[in-house]
């Protein structure tokens, strides 16, 4: 029986920008309308282009940035900004580059303990010490890493103490913002193998979010690709993989290369950047660069919707 | 898999090197920086044991022997090696006493300036905006001033002592550092293992000391180092002009101003102090041009 750790409902994020003394602020919608679920021992990916929103909807469920529209829940409790404090433990984050991501004036044992020191207070050091040098065993570290310097590591061992870290407070939700992209490809499988052996055993939710979708094939549960700020399909990975409906999520997977060079597909290439934030275009915000494109497409916005599985577009492939 | 792990778990780990290890092999490598901090170290142990080394008490008069030359001149001799002044007092005495003098101001306005810089900037850093801007602009007013002319209105109020020339000083020294906080800390505050430790719980408070500011110390270090000497300049200079330490207190500055009648006839009892307060300077300077080099972590090979 696996019960539903986070549900985001419409969840959305503005930002104001520019707005100096002379000029008017505008308004960037950063994430909007996004609505998901996350199961325990489930994973799901955030896939999309760079600027899509995908790190601001990763700080919205870490409950670093509240939420400008919508509504988060963690464990069946409401993720209001009162209730942060408690909720703390339940999410914790991963972050993409293991260089920037790890306090270099302390030692290993110390980065892993302060988790426990502030929202275990009545742990005393002897126990935030066996519970630290248990956790470096669970994600393949050893005993004598204890006392280093985050400086004495690799990349990849340095991502191993990121999720030992992350993983100190034993949290049911587990957000992974790119845990792999700054890696080598030999320690990506590394890190993404422990990643799956981590959650099997610890029965943990992933929002694993990525742009590389053969990580994601590995990794994911369900897939919901994002479009400036909104999902634009949502499915199970092998129905979004087999049959893309969005043309957006089909010229994103005709875009990652194939191992076998025989079955080489046709690449679909977008003309067009995608547009500012700041300035989306009426319709479907994918239409400027969608080669079915029609005057409706320039005029409405789709809605999530349809069979097998949601997605936003009039005219969904298959 | 195993068998490599296991093999690797085995070999004995080689102890690394501590960090005061680390920091003086970076150090020794700037020979000037080495340079300085010995004349540094000397000048410690000279203030140090100034009652023990100096050969008489610094405000002894010997009336037999006023404006005697050092004892390389015609006329002088081996118990005043260094000359007296228009009073009889022996230069060499006073000079060393001096030091103490030189030294003591120095660490008193840099542990308060540093301090207070330090801590104005952290809370400018981590602040709302406006607390931000309220702060900051303060601190722009204190700069927007020449720093002795402003030292110099301070004295001026508060009397002319050692103690209130300190205070001045570092009251005038303040922006410097807090300007230096609050940059590194608006650059560490966005990266990565800040927001991790937030997401772990972490309190401003936690953040701001624990978290945030050891991470920023490299900079400060250095300007301490570096404000150590300015501090001494400028007590001197406000020794000279009469608003420092009051005669007859053997500081350098008070010295360099007590002697300037005496410039063209006994050219020892300027030059000496000047000499000194050169000296300490450039060593102080030339030890922090080395800090900054060993202390910036991205001239590190590790």
């Amino acid at each position: 029986m696996s019960a539903t750790v986070v549900t985001a409902k419409d969840l959305g994020r503005d930002y104001e920008v520019g707005g100096g003394l002379f000029s008017e602020a505008g308004i960037v919608r950063a994430v909007a309308g996004t609505s998901f679920a996350i199961e325990a021992g489930k994973t799901l990916a955030v896939v999309g282009e760079s600027g899509c929103g995908k790190s601001t909807l990763a700080r919205l469920v870490t409950l670093i940035e509240e939420p400008t529209s919508g509504t988060l829940e963690i464990d069946g409790r409401s993720a209001t900004k009162a209730d942060w404090p408690s909720l703390r433990t339940d999410v914790q984050i991963v972050f993409q580059d293991p260089y920037g991501s790890l306090n270099l004036r302390k030692r290993v044992g110390a980065i892993l303990e302060e988790p426990l020191k502030i929202n275990r207070p009545k742990m005393n050091a002897k126990e935030r010490r066996a519970a630290a040098k248990e956790m470096m065993r669970l994600v393949g570290l050893r005993e004598e890493h204890y006392d280093r310097y985050p400086h004495m590591f690799s990349g990849g061992q340095r991502q191993r103490i990121a999720v030992a870290r992350a993983l100190m407070l034993e949290p049911k939700l587990l957000v992974l913002d790119e845990p792999v992209s700054a890696l080598d490809l030999s320690i990506q499988s590394q890190i993404l193998n422990l990643l799956n052996d981590l959650q099997e055993r610890l029965d943990l939710a992933y929002l694993f979010i990525s742009h590389d979708l053969s990580v994601v094939r590995h990794v994911a549960d369900d897939i919901m690709v994002m479009y400036l700020g909104r999902p634009v399909e949502v499915g199970p990975k092998d129905e979004v993989f087999a049959a893309p409906r969005h043309p957006y999520t089909k010229a994103l997977l005709s875009a990652t290369p194939s191992a076998e060079p025989s079955s080489r597909r046709e690449r679909i290439k977008l003309v067009g950047e995608l547009p500012s934030p700041m300035n989306v275009p009426p319709g479907c915000p994918f239409a400027p660069r969608c080669w079915k494109a029609q005057d409706k497409c320039r005029a409405e916005r789709p809605v999530l919707e349809g069979a097998p599985h949601p997605a936003a577009c009039f005219f969904p492939e298959a | 898999m195993a068998d490599a792990s296991s093999q690797i778990a085995s070999t004995v780990p080689t102890r690394r090197p501590g960090r005061l290890r680390e920091f003086w092999t970076y150090f020794k490598e700037n020979r000037g920086a080495v340079m300085g901090l010995y004349v540094f170290v000397a000048f410690v142990c000279l203030a140090l044991f100034a009652d023990l080394i100096a050969p008489y008490d610094p405000s002894t008069q010997f009336r037999t022997a006023i404006l005697q030359p050092p004892v390389w001149q015609d006329g002088g001799t081996w118990g005043f090696p260094l000359g007296t002044d228009a009073l009889g007092r022996d230069m060499l005495s006073r000079l060393i006493h001096g030091a103490r003098f030189s030294f003591f101001v120095g660490i008193v306005v840099v542990v308060v300036a540093a301090t207070g810089g330090i801590f104005l900037g952290l809370v400018a850093g981590f602040a709302p905006k406006w607390l931000d801007t309220l702060i900051m602009r303060l601190m722009d007013i204190v700069l927007a001033f020449p720093s002795l002319l402003l030292a110099l209105v301070l004295v001026a109020v508060l009397g002319p002592t050692l103690l209130n020339a300190m205070i001045a000083i570092a009251l005038v020294l303040q922006p410097h550092y807090v300007r230096l906080t609050r940059a590194s800390v608006l650059n560490e505050r966005t990266k990565d293992y800040v927001i991790a430790s937030r997401v772990a719980g972490a309190g401003p408070l936690r953040q701001m000391f624990l978290t945030v500011l050891p991470n920023c110390l490299a900079p400060i270090i250095v300007q301490a180092a570096l404000s150590f000497s300015t501090a001494i300049l400028d007590a001197a200079a406000l020794g000279f002009l009469g608003m420092g330490a009051q005669p007859p207190t053997p500081e350098w500055g008070t010295m360099l101003a007590d002697a300037r009648e005496f410039v063209l006839r006994a050219w020892w009892v300027v030059t000496f102090p000047g000499l000194a307060i050169l000296v300490t300077v450039l060593a102080i300077n030339l030890m922090g041009d080395g800090l900054r080099d060993a202390l910036d972590p991205k001239l590190k090979r590790s």
